[in-house]
């Protein structure tokens, strides 16, 4: 095979194993956008708590509470730790969100701004701002694959097809069944929803639940592949706002393709010329501004 | 000091109200230069021309946030690339501080244009993801240019003379030198606010269909709003590299751009003093609770979550309620 070639789709892989992270964060923050109108800031910072929390799963539970031989492993975090953050994130909306509803939009971004902060700031105090490795990647998924053109690692391409088949599942529960249904009828009229008997602040506290537990699984994810650090959701979640900008909030499938898509060409962009690979989804940005301010799925907002 | 309002732009409120917002405009303005003038003799000068400096990013942010309603979330970008701009001129080649000063501001003017540019073209909460975005793309360049030192900054930046007599190295001439400027970007903003421009971005802020279709060119209104608070902020950045002497990454970061959205939000967004009062709180919380290292990103975040919820019109905002008053 010519190595060019080879070396693009080495960097493609790579690149959309990067993008699968970005599809799971901007489809949890679509989905908290469709109904609430609140753009979570603190979407980055979840991320981040899942993977530590895995990692806490995994390497301090035990001791903390007295049984030095618990090991709550990777697949176990698996179901665990979305859980988990799902719970803080309905709680966080129950309590604190909920005041902002109706005012302007502005607000809430400032809120969970600031539950960023307090999230990112504890973790710093916690586990300091260096990385700390995952030590739980089962057996099963260590070791690499042959791919044709290049040698995987097994974890990586597990998480790329997991990834997008929640996705597949997140698209098919929202566009495709009853509850779906609701929920977007709750986005479009949320009293008449309300005068059907239907509990619309309970399906909002559910979803904003849904959309962190997402972002608390994309950690989890992430756990084994990138380092852990308290600051890893930071970067990740400017790239998720321009990711949404280009696709627009609008459609669950724009924000996976767009995601899936600037991976890709991130990862390209790393082959010819490495240092614009950081920028290079926000130039996206700024020519999709140029060309089509509303975005390239979106309708403006 | 001309304290009055631009009289056809209020003529809707009652007379005794009006007067009663001069009055006490003309109080604050008298307490902020009493302030300005004694302070370095009460406390640390280099801290008050700290306070002074984010109180004028704080008002530069104001202006294009508080009244216009466009919340950016990258105005460190503006207050970074000034500061790294000025202080290389003043290290590399010795410019002289008000050439470097002038530079400075020149270019987070321009970049300004161009981040307002794309940022208008779209609205609300995509605005401030959009600044974000683009001010991440300044900050890249922070980190990869070859002129700004990296991770280490530019450091040791000469103050040098002012106008070749006053020596800069001597605290108190530095220190009425920031005052001055402070107080002439400060009143630059406070008469844009009361000038039938501000009057027009005002509109905006409040009902951006109804001033479009009153024939106002929205788009021009936001985009020159954009760019004389980029410039302002550029400004502030200037003078904080001349006074600290060094410009470093954390002047463009985007928790710059969140901590100065705070100040703002303490000290009453939309109101003519109360981001200077916010500025003031936050450097001086700052300053207070530097012992307790990284937890102050966490009171920090507190406070945000605390004043968003409870507090939105800030210090100043609740003033202006208590005492009746519709501007300050």
């Amino acid at each position: 095979m010519n190595p060019m070639l080879r070396l693009i789709l080495a960097q493609g892989m790579l690149g959309l194993n990067n993008g699968v992270f970005y599809a799971m964060l901007s489809l949890g923050l679509a989905v908290i956008f469709g109904l609430l109108d609140v753009v979570n800031f603190a979407h980055g910072a979840l991320y981040m708590s899942g993977a530590f929390l895995a990692i806490i799963l995994y390497s301090y539970i035990g001791t903390w509470l007295g049984l030095s031989w618990l090991h709550i492993g990777f697949w176990a975090a698996l179901v665990l730790v979305p859980l988990i953050v799902a719970c803080f994130g309905m709680l966080f909306e129950r309590f604190l969100l909920r005041w902002l509803y109706g005012l302007d939009p502005i607000y809430s971004l400032l809120l969970t701004f600031g539950a960023a902060l307090v999230l990112q700031g504890i973790f710093i105090n916690g586990f300091g701002a260096s990385g700390t490795p995952y030590p739980g990647t089962p057996d099963q998924l260590q070791g690499i694959v042959n791919l044709g053109f290049m040698m995987f690692p097994k974890f990586r391409l597990f998480t790329i097809i997991f990834s997008i088949l929640v996705c597949i599942g997140v698209w098919f529960l929202i566009e495709r069944t009853r509850i779906g249904a609701v929920l977007r009828a709750g986005t479009e009229n949320p009293d008449l929803v309300r005068a059907f008997g239907i509990n619309v602040s309970r399906l909002i506290t559910l979803t904003f639940g849904f959309g962190t537990g997402l972002a608390g699984l994309a950690g989890v994810l992430a756990a084994p592949i990138y380092s852990v650090t308290p600051l890893m959701g930071d970067d990740l979640i400017i790239i998720i706002f321009a990711i949404v900008v280009i696709g627009g909030m609008g459609s669950i499938m724009g924000a996976v393709v767009t995601s899936l898509g600037l991976g890709l060409l991130e990862g390209v962009v790393k082959v010819f010329y490495a240092p614009a690979a950081n920028t290079v989804v926000f130039i996206a940005m700024v020519l999709v501004l140029l060309v089509r301010p509303s975005g390239l799925f979106g309708r403006q907002r | 000091m001309s304290i009055s309002d631009n009289p056809d732009a209020i003529d809707a409120q009652p007379l005794a109200a009006r007067a009663r917002s001069r009055n006490v405009q003309a109080l604050f303005w008298g307490l902020l230069i009493a302030f300005v003038a004694v302070a370095p003799f009460m406390l640390y000068p280099i801290f008050v021309m700290q306070m002074l400096c984010f109180a004028l990013f704080a008002c530069a942010l104001n202006l294009l946030t508080g009244f216009t309603g466009l919340l950016s979330f990258g105005h460190a970008a503006f207050f970074g690339v000034s500061a790294y701009i000025t202080g290389y001129l003043l290290t590399s080649f010795g410019m002289p501080p008000l050439l470097g000063i002038l530079a400075g501001v020149l270019c987070s003017t321009l970049l300004g244009a161009v981040v307002g540019a794309l940022a208008i073209r779209r609205q609300g909460i995509y605005f401030a993801m959009i600044t974000l975005a683009l001010a991440q793309i300044v900050y890249f360049f922070a980190v990869q240019l070859p002129f700004t030192g990296g991770e280490n900054g530019l450091q040791g930046i000469p103050r040098g003379h002012l106008l070749g007599v006053i020596d800069l190295n001597h605290s108190l001439s530095m220190y009425y030198f920031v005052a001055v400027v402070f107080l002439a970007g400060f009143w630059a903003i406070f008469r844009i606010i009361h000038s039938p421009f501000g009057q027009v971005l005002q509109a905006i802020r409040e009902n951006e269909p109804r001033a479009l279709s009153l024939g106002y060119n929205v788009d021009r209104f936001k985009l020159l709003a954009f760019i004389l608070s980029a410039g302002i902020a550029g400004l502030a950045g200037s003078m904080k590299s001349i006074v600290f002497q060094f410009a470093s990454l954390t002047d463009v970061q985007w928790m710059m751009s969140g901590e100065v959205i705070l100040m703002t939000l303490i000290g009453g967004l939309g109101t003519i003093f109360g981001p200077v009062v916010g500025a003031f709180i936050v450097v001086a919380l700052q300053q207070e609770l530097a012992g307790i290292g990284s937890w102050v990103q966490v009171v920090i975040g507190a406070i945000f979550i605390v004043c968003v919820l409870l507090f939105r019109r800030g210090i100043v905002g609740e003033l202006a309620r208590l005492l009746k008053v519709t501007s300050v």
